[in-house]
């Protein structure tokens, strides 16, 4: 193949990674790059703010599976991506961010919107380029790709000097990447499997601790085959749920912080906690030492460094949880005893779980006619089967998501968990809706989350991208306010929200649709409104909910997670 | 407890900015550093002692390998190694310490690479104590300047 420009070049790697759309917004630095996306197979959606493009590739990767691609401009366009480049960070997402630099020449000068963009965003990516030479342009791109699906994903920043995009490069045909210094481990060492297993028979009240690695490796399948033919409880963390169906009897919900009482106190009374794809977060494990005190831990990860970090592990199995269950399921499916029985030694075990559910389960008070944001959640669920894709801003409405919504499948709940971006729930709906457009996806907001990045719905507009924002309107900053209630004597510092837009207003400014609700009973009718009016049109659900409800459970920061405050 | 890492890495611009962000952004510690190129150009050769418990240099040696650039980070202290350190020591020689501070070089085996009618540079070249041992000495006889690498190190051939 004869030489074609940088930017040619850039759009057919992409194609080659199999990207069909990506999310940008564009600037002098990567002008050229933009003329020729305009003739291109691949579909480019304007965003109103680089966090926002960044946010909807990522809701992308999340519902896909794939590669979420994001291209920016140099300067303030690279650093406004920033955030989103750190929430994708947090929660291992793969994804492909490009960044416009200033010509090689003048790097180094503080030229007119130069910024060492490799250098900030160093702790925040799973790697980074500066492509300084036009030869490297095209490796550069696909070992990118390479290293943000494979191994634990995490975003990849390209920064992409003016003049080397504008240069004459070689396409040369793609060859299978092998790179000496990065090869993660994907199969599980047998001798450890075999070791986990016959740990599991021996345990009398095992739990399954299931993190989002279950989701991004694919083996929720895998994974609900161990639960189900060994009758072992499971428990997901909020990157986790999906993973295993949440209306199945072994489910307990999630745990930590906003954890149900029934998967707190399990994991506190287990002899044996098989961590999934899962890190010991502290918003998991609350006060360290208390965590599980009395269980043995196996740990599956792909990322060494997840093991043995936080709490020391008994068992560690390096792998990708895909592979590892499987081998697990192996070892059970040949090991010559009777499963059902295995499964029956849980039963007394089981049974005590279910008791801790009937006394506590997970619930709220009764306000009449005014709204509990619990029950918006609950009617959510109801209504579109459990089967909608949901993203949430950060706060009381993403715990409350969390808690009542009942996902069955993986790659359904789109949620920031690592670093709790507040503003991300709108671009990653957008995202998500351009990967499934038959999808319903609901955004479930906050008042103050969602004014983060409201400018989105014009995005959403002007790409016939209709999504639901419901908003869980409590003019409150809540979820900082509930703590002020609990552990600041209510004293509310800059957590009132004393002007808030007319969202109705604002969202037919948009040329959205608005609906306000502010009684219990009309709760159901306006949900139905908005799943019928979304078939056209993006939704604004505004819901006035009961303004100081809190999120329960509460495990409160640095306590154990049996030290839980009930409703 | 002290631990002396090697670790290999592309020679790349950034790299070692990688290293030291893994290390500031993580509270790990740095006692000494120090990289240069090896055999094959393309690759370098950091040395670099770090103290802490054995969880938190095993979690050490796992996020330094999690670095792409990163290609093999060994921990030579776990087993028979070489290390050395050099300084470079300017030192008052007037007339009346002049023979004490060649005595104290010669002894240390060192090396004068430097003369001034009131002062001599010395090389120096060892273990961290050893370089410590001869700076304690010539101390009071006045340093006026003196530039320490940080640690190189080796492990032993298997016997
Ligand atoms: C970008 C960002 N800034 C600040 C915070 C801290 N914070 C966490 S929750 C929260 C309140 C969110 O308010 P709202 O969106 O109204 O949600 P609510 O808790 O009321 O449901 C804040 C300020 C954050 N998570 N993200
Ligand atoms: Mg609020």
């Amino acid at each position: 193949m004869g030489k074609i420009t940088g930017s040619e070049a850039i759009i057919q790697c992409l194609l080659e990674e199999g990207v069909k759309t990506i999310f940008g917004f564009p600037g002098g630095a990567v002008i050229d790059l933009y003329d020729a996306l305009m003739d291109s197979d691949v579909n480019h959606i304007l965003v109103r703010h680089e966090q926002g493009a960044v946010h909807a590739a990522d809701g992308l990767a999340r519902v896909t599976g794939d590669v979420g691609v994001a291209l920016l401009t140099s300067g303030p366009g690279a650093t406004n991506g920033v955030t989103a480049i750190a929430t994708a960070y947090m929660d291992s997402i793969p994804m492909v961010i490009l960044t416009g630099q200033v010509p090689t020449p003048l790097i180094g000068n503080d030229a007119f919107q130069e910024v060492d963009i490799v250098g900030i965003t160093r702790p925040c990516t799973k790697h980074n380029y500066l492509v300084n030479n036009a030869e490297d342009l095209v490796p550069t791109l696909r070992e990118a790709f390479h290293i943000a699906r494979t191994g634990r994903p995490g975003p990849v920043l390209i920064d992409l000097p003016k003049d080397v995009v504008a240069s004459m490069v070689e396409f040369s045909e793609k060859k299978p990447i092998r790179m000496q210094n990065y090869q993660p481990t994907y199969e599980p060492h047998l001798g450890q499997v075999e070791k986990a297993c016959k740990e599991i028979l021996k345990a009398k009240q095992p739990v399954l601790y299931v993190g989002g690695g279950v989701i991004l490796s694919n083996s929720n399948e895998e994974l609900t085959e161990l639960a189900q033919t060994l009758n072992i409880p499971v428990t997901m963390t909020l990157m986790g749920l999906g993973g295993f169906p949440g209306g199945d009897p072994l489910s307990m919900g999630m745990l930590g912080m906003h954890g149900s009482y029934t998967s707190n106190m399990a994991v506190a009374k287990s002899d044996l906690l098989i961590a999934v794809g899962a890190r010991f977060d502290d918003r998991v494990t609350g006060r360290i030492d208390a965590f599980a005190p009395h269980a043995k831990i196996i740990h599956i990860d792909i990322d060494p460094t997840s093991i043995s970090k936080n709490v020391d592990v008994d068992i560690p199995i390096v792998a990708d949880c895909k592979h590892a269950l499987a081998a697990i399921n192996n070892w059970f499916v040949s090991c010559g005893q009777d499963l059902n029985e295995v499964g029956a030694t849980h039963s007394e075990w089981i049974e005590t779980i279910k008791e801790w559910t009937r006394k506590h389960p997970m619930a709220y008070a009764d306000e009449g006619e005014v709204i509990k944001p619990q029950f918006v959640v609950e009617k959510l669920d109801e209504l579109t089967g459990g089967d909608a894709i949901i993203t949430t801003e950060v706060g009381q409405n993403q715990m409350w998501a969390a808690q009542f919504y009942k996902f069955n499948k993986p790659r359904r709940l789109v949620t920031s968990g690592g670093l709790g971006t507040m503003g991300y729930g709108l671009p990653a709906a957008i995202g998500a809706k351009m990967a499934f457009p038959d999808a319903t996806v609901i955004d479930i907001a906050g008042d103050g989350s969602i004014q983060m990045n409201i400018q989105e719905l014009a995005t959403s507009k002007q790409y016939d991208c209709p999504v639901i924002v419901c908003i869980l309107n409590n003019n409150y900053l809540g979820m900082v306010r509930q703590w002020q209630e609990l552990f600041y004597d209510k004293r509310y510092a800059a957590t009132v929200m004393e002007v808030t837009p007319d969202f109705v207003a604002l969202a037919e400014a948009y040329g959205a649709v608005g609906f306000r609700c502010d009684k219990t009973s009309e709760v159901e009718a306006t949900i139905k409104k908005a799943l019928e009016a979304v078939k056209k049109s993006t939704v604004v659900l505004d819901f006035r909910i009961s303004r100081e409800e809190g999120v329960f459970p509460m495990v409160p920061a640095g306590k154990a997670t049996t030290e839980m405050l009930l409703v | 407890m002290k631990h002396t890492l090697s670790v290999l890495l592309q020679n790349k611009p950034g790299v070692l900015s990688r290293v030291t962000g893994l290390f500031s952004g993580r509270g790990f510690n740095i006692e000494s550093l120090s990289v240069a190129e090896t055999l094959d150009s393309s690759l370098s050769c950091l040395t670099l002692v770090t103290t802490g418990s054995d969880a938190i240099v095993e979690q050490i040696t796992k996020q330094l390998h999690k670095l792409i650039d990163v290609i093999k980070v060994t921990d030579i202290s776990e087993s028979e190694y070489v290390e050395r350190e050099m300084a470079l020591i300017r030192v008052k020689a007037e007339n009346t310490t002049r023979a004490e501070v060649l005595r104290v070089i010669d002894i240390f085996r060192g090396k004068v690479v430097d003369v001034s009618p009131k002062a001599y540079a010395v090389e120096v070249t060892g273990s961290a104590t050893k370089i410590q041992a001869i700076i304690d000495i010539l101390r009071p006889i006045g340093i006026k300047e003196i530039v320490r690498t940080g640690t190189i190190a080796m492990a032993r051939a298997p016997k």
